[in-house]
């Protein structure tokens, strides 16, 4: 081994072992795991799995987060796509300024809106629904998804649509089924990001959910019961909740440099 | 099917990118649009595509009015300077698309297919991406794209700007015949004045968003009929010079005379310009009839078999181009000889006087 890679591998290694240790406690029990420091489980369990995948308390909180994940991925890509192609190829008035208006709406903490939205959505009667968490992450998603897509079509050249139109496609015909496979590598690192951002945002999920549409997140906080901690099980649901996020990324993997610099190469 | 613009304009907010344009352009023609960069030519292109939207005037395709036609009912072809292709589709399908868009008849998509792959030798490469082809070969799927279409007009913008010399040469040779004898108005491009004489058929100069002159390109490489049309035409840049007529005598300046004849020679007496391409001054004295005239040189070139000078002549800058390798000495005295049979005089609003 070259000398050189050491200090990756101890990087690497640095960054792993929080992940490990989640995915060690998943298969212990509780009581192995608050009776003192073991580097593998010494009795290994599944129990902890089981329950999640048995307690419909446990796996609906999975099935809610999927569904309002999904539900926002698609819903932020498709609105994207047409705002995305009209800042990459039109010049309008204040453009620039709506561009980057875009941006702004992630600089305010999601705390700022919980209240608003929360009010909002109880007086239509959205609270408790999967729509209603897909739609206030929209607030965040969908200039996220305009910005990297925006970048992504830019890379695109002009000419490739007036090619087109010459060929006879129709815009609708073209911005199907010749600008959205040119681009799609950049809807996959969009879509990966909406998915992502609302995968792992608790709190206007929290809020605006009691019972119906109830996120994982929000019931692996509620593993504090009369029996005391839950510890296994709470690591079991860890872990669990990292594997979408993982296969997402799989898919992606060679244009998620270009997603971090928002499409921009 | 001829094509035809009356009176056309193109605003872009205050800018006027192609001024009153009138041209007619007949089927079977090979015609050059030969300006430099941002002279309109590639707005000109749009227009005629229906990409752009004139300000004002008329396009008529066939003695039918197209002005207010979309480009995907034109049925026309174009081929950008960049080599645009369908990234995700087969060289195949790329040529095939604008076929299939039209609802053709898949036996006969292979064959028209099959036909434009044979003639831009792109049969062994029929499966392969876009991307997995060199720049020369993308070039050619778009130009096969352009051939197998069959269209009214094929506007090639600069197609090969972006390739090496080579295929450059290769692909220039073969162009004119690749559209021969479909019937179509074809559009090329370009802003080497060399390429339009290399391609013959018709060249429509352009400056500054006008055509400023139109014809059989040989025809006009002789006679241009302003002084822009010359010096778009020429290159190296034609020189060009203000002279005196007095009598028959043309008087450059005090050392720099020579005697007008034929039609030059009857002109009224006044001030003129005087234009000569590079290549009617040369360091050699080949005929008795030759000015001669004494300039610093300043920069030489040698390019393969001929050999170029920048000399300056009092304060005016001239260039001499001529065949065979010559001694020049940069900040040295050279005599030059310039040939005033081949000179073109223009009056001062720039018209071909003589």
């Amino acid at each position: 081994m070259q000398k050189r890679s050491i200090i990756p591998i101890l990087y690497i290694l640095f960054l792993l072992l929080p992940i490990y240790w989640l995915v060690a406690m998943s298969f212990k029990t509780t009581g192995e795991i608050l009776s003192g420091f073991s580097l593998f489980p010494q009795t290994w369990t599944f129990d902890n799995y089981r329950v999640i995948f048995t307690d419909p308390t446990w796996y609906w909180g999975y099935i809610n987060s999927i569904i309002y994940v999904s539900l926002n991925t698609v819903i932020s890509v498709v609105v994207a796509l047409p705002a995305a192609y009209a800042f990459s190829r039109y010049n309008f008035l204040g453009g620039k300024q709506l561009f980057f208006w875009l941006l702004t709406n992630r600089m305010a903490p999601a705390a700022v809106f919980a209240l608003p939205f929360f009010q909002l959505y109880s007086a239509v009667g959205l609270f408790d629904t999967h729509l209603a968490v897909a739609l206030a992450h929209c607030l965040f998603n969908i200039p996220l998804a305009v910005w990297i897509l925006e970048g992504f079509m830019s890379g695109v050249p002009k000419e490739l649509d007036e090619t087109a139109y010459v060929d006879g496609y129709s815009f609708p015909r073209f911005f199907i089924s010749i600008f959205l496979p040119a681009i799609s590598s950049g809807v996959g690192v969009a879509a990966f990001f909406c998915f992502m951002f609302s995968w792992v945002e608790l709190l206007l999920a929290k809020t605006l959910t009691a019972v119906a549409a109830k996120p994982i997140a929000a019931t692996m906080t509620k593993t504090a019961s009369s029996a005391g901690y839950e510890l296994g099980l709470l690591a079991a649901a860890g872990t669990l909740t990292i594997i979408p996020g993982a296969i997402v990324i799989y898919f992606v993997r060679n244009y998620i440099a270009r997603g971090f610099a928002l499409g921009r190469v | 099917m001829a094509l035809e613009l009356t009176n056309v304009t193109k605003r872009v907010g205050v800018d006027t990118h192609i001024k009153e344009t009138t041209l007619r352009l007949e089927p079977g023609h090979f015609n050059v649009l030969l300006g430099e960069t941002g002279a309109g030519k590639t707005s000109l292109i749009k227009l005629m595509a229906g990409l752009d939207r004139v300000a004002s005037g008329k396009i008529i395709m066939d003695g039918r009015d197209v002005t207010d036609l979309s480009t995907q009912k034109r049925n026309i072809s174009l081929v950008h300077q960049f080599f645009v292709n369908y990234p995700h589709m087969t060289v195949f399908d790329n040529i095939a698309s604008p076929l299939r868009i039209a609802g053709m008849a898949k036996s006969e998509i292979q064959g028209r297919v099959e036909e434009a792959a044979d003639i831009l030798q792109l049969r062994p490469m029929l499966n392969r991406r876009p991307n997995e082809l060199s720049g020369g070969q993308q070039q050619r799927t778009a130009l096969a794209r352009a051939i197998a279409k069959e269209s009214n007009a094929v506007f090639l913008d600069e197609p090969l700007a972006n390739l090496d010399y080579k295929l450059r040469e290769e692909l220039r040779e073969q162009l004119p015949d690749l559209f021969a004898g479909r019937g179509a108005v074809v559009v090329y491009a370009t802003s080497e004045p060399e390429e339009a004489l290399l391609l013959g058929g018709y060249t429509c100069l352009m400056d500054d968003g006008r055509v400023t002159q139109f014809g059989r390109t040989a025809e006009i490489y002789r006679n241009p009929q302003d002084l822009v049309s010359a010096e778009v035409f020429s290159d190296p840049p034609i020189n060009t010079a203000p002279i005196h007529k007095q009598g028959n005598e043309a008087r450059l300046n005090a050392n720099v005379k020579w005697t007008l004849k034929d039609t030059a020679a009857s002109l009224a007496d006044g001030d003129y310009t005087v234009a000569v391409r590079p290549n009617h001054v040369t360091p050699v004295k080949s005929s008795r009839d030759l000015v001669p005239m004494m300039g610093i040189v300043q920069v030489t070139e040698l390019s393969g078999s001929e050999s170029s000078a920048h000399f300056l002549l009092g304060d005016q800058s001239w260039v001499s181009l001529a065949p065979g390798v010559h001694p020049y000495r940069v900040g040295d005295d050279h005599q030059f000889y310039m040939d005033p049979s081949k000179c073109f005089y223009f009056a001062p609003d720039g018209k071909f006087a003589a």
